[in-house]
């Protein structure tokens, strides 16, 4: 079997780390998180959950290969990861990424934002499917607006739009919950929901996704994998039947109605 | 004590602390901090040099859809928005030049003959070009290190490579054609316009000299070489402030509050870099 064959083979794991060590994004000699052994196959939904300063955001940017892990290796698709050479843009495209804050380009509107990635990589794409994005992420009356004058709430949703319009076969999505209000929280938590099923805007293919969260809450009701970061470590929990009854004090205060 | 042994024990006296060697531990290391550091800006340098220039001659048809509005975008900003300062400096240029001119050489009676040549002298071959890329730098190179640090501190570089984006494509590669163009199209306005308001004033200050003469003093006194040098040497300061000002935008990760030093740094970096290319330019005339 040829490299670009096992890749595309369905059974192989979208991410495989073993043995990983993952550096904070402020302090790259420093491990944040140590010894992850992780496997992500197609059409799982994880739900990784931590306290502030556990490493979330740092797991998230090392698993789109935004950073390189300390040390370990890592696999996506079969490839190491990061990738750099230009002849596997293909393949890292297949990868999208929500970060926390939305991390728009200041100087371009929100509908600017959402087709840059479209426009770089895919320029025969037809503006029906930006408007479409636009439409589903509730963003149409922002569309031409600057981030500076749109509230946080919706940066995230347009972070959301530019990820999912280059139709990424997994989608890593960092603490989508953080300061939003409940409507946004409800409108996040079923769309990610819709999207793991699969949604209409994928084709109704469900899309592997990988959600970080400082809440167990919003998401207990998911069927989903379950893992925690605590004290540099990744501790996987298994599903949501083992979630109510663990033993992990962080998993019930995570947990806890305050 | 005779004036021979006076003399050696005053010049024993200055040349003494050199003698208290090793100097405090602080000054060393003072120094050595400062060579250190100046050696990793120039290997940081050389190295974003090298791979802007690998990255426009392997991507500039790449995404062009994408980059050539912001070549463009760039090439307004460092060059037509400019326009109208640059006319008026180089009225103001003018004015200096043949005004000064004009009242010492009619001391000598020879005003009439050497306007020409001191133009080509003066704006031309130096003033021109230097005085432009400085320009540029105070206006366009620190908007590019307030903007690269600024979307650099706030993570935008960062997503411009979750989306397989690569922000010397992106970011940098449109700024340095655009500067490079920019500094080009307004250093030869600018040395028309001092030329053309240098005549202005040395008809006001009544030189008997004819509009006809004085451009043929000027063709007389221009070779081929200014010409390719003047290009070559407007497109090198583009080149090195665009590539300086990238640099100390992007190379490091940067809290908001560490964008105001940057800046600083690379318009400092940037006016000794200028200085140099001109210096080189100064041997080719001298050696030619």
């Amino acid at each position: 079997m040829t490299e670009k064959s096992k890749a595309n083979s369905p059974e192989t794991p979208i991410i495989e780390m073993a043995g990983v060590a993952i550096s904070s994004q402020a302090y790259p000699e420093k491990a944040v998180i140590e010894d992850i052994n992780w496997t992500v196959r197609p059409g799982e939904f994880w739900i990784i959950a931590g306290m502030h300063g556990s490493g979330k955001s740092d797991l998230m940017a090392t698993s789109a290969g935004l950073f390189p892990p300390l040390s370990g290796s890592y696999r996506f698709f079969d490839h190491e990861m990061p990738i750099f050479e230009d002849h596997l843009v293909s393949e890292r495209l297949r990868l999208g990424l929500v970060f926390e804050g939305g991390q728009l380009l200041q100087n371009l509107t929100i509908r600017e934002n959402v087709t840059l990635p479209l426009r770089y990589h895919r320029p025969e794409a037809t503006m029906r499917e930006i408007t479409d994005m636009l439409e589903l992420t509730g963003l149409k009356h922002h569309a031409n607006s600057l981030p500076a004058v749109v509230s946080r709430s919706w940066h995230k949703r347009a972070g959301l739009a530019r990820a999912l319009v280059m139709r990424p076969e997994i989608l890593l999505v960092d603490d989508p919950l953080s300061g939003l209000d409940p409507r946004h929280a409800h409108w996040w938590v079923d769309f990610l929901r819709e999207l793991s099923t699969g949604h209409d805007c994928m084709g109704g293919r469900p899309l592997t996704l990988l959600v970080t969260t400082e809440d167990l809450r919003p998401w207990r009701n998911f069927d989903a994998h379950f893992a925690i970061l605590q004290d540099k470590r990744f501790t996987g929990l298994g599903g949501q039947s083992d979630l109510a009854g663990h033993a992990q004090p962080l998993v019930k205060e995570l947990l806890a109605e305050h | 004590m005779d004036k021979g042994n006076q003399a050696t024990a005053q010049e024993t006296a200055r040349t003494r602390w050199l003698t208290q060697a090793p100097l405090p531990r602080s000054y060393s290391d003072y120094v050595g901090r400062k060579i250190f550091r100046f050696l990793m800006t120039v290997h940081g340098l050389g190295a974003f040099a090298l791979i802007t220039f690998g990255v426009i001659f392997t991507k500039l048809r790449t995404a062009r859809s994408v980059t050539t509005p912001l070549i463009f975008h760039e090439l307004a900003r460092s060059g037509l928005r400019l326009l109208p300062m640059f006319l008026f400096m180089s009225a103001a240029l003018g004015l200096v030049v043949i005004g000064q001119t004009v009242s010492w050489l009619t001391r000598v009676g020879a005003a009439n003959s050497f306007l020409g040549p001191i133009m080509v002298l003066v704006v031309v071959r130096e003033l021109g070009p230097l005085f432009t890329a400085l320009l540029v730098l105070s206006r366009s190179g620190t908007g590019n290190v307030i903007e690269l640090g600024t979307a650099r501190a706030l993570g935008e570089v960062e997503a411009l490579e979750s989306m397989s984006i690569d922000p010397v494509h992106y970011l940098v590669m449109p700024r340095v054609i655009g500067m490079a163009l920019g500094v080009f199209s307004l250093t030869v306005f600018f040395i028309i316009g001092a030329i053309l308001s240098g005549y202005l004033w040395a008809f006001l200050q009544n030189v008997p000299l004819r509009p006809g003469d004085y451009f043929e003093q000027l063709a007389r006194a221009l070779s081929g070489l200014d010409f390719a040098i003047l290009a070559v040497k407007s497109f090198l300061f583009g080149t090195v402030i665009a590539i300086i000002t990238c640099y100390h935008g992007l190379s490091q990760p940067l809290q908001l509050s560490e964008v105001p030093a940057a800046t600083i740094r690379a318009v400092a970096q940037s006016i000794i870099a200028c200085v140099l290319v001109d210096a080189i330019f100064i041997f080719t005339y001298l050696l030619v």
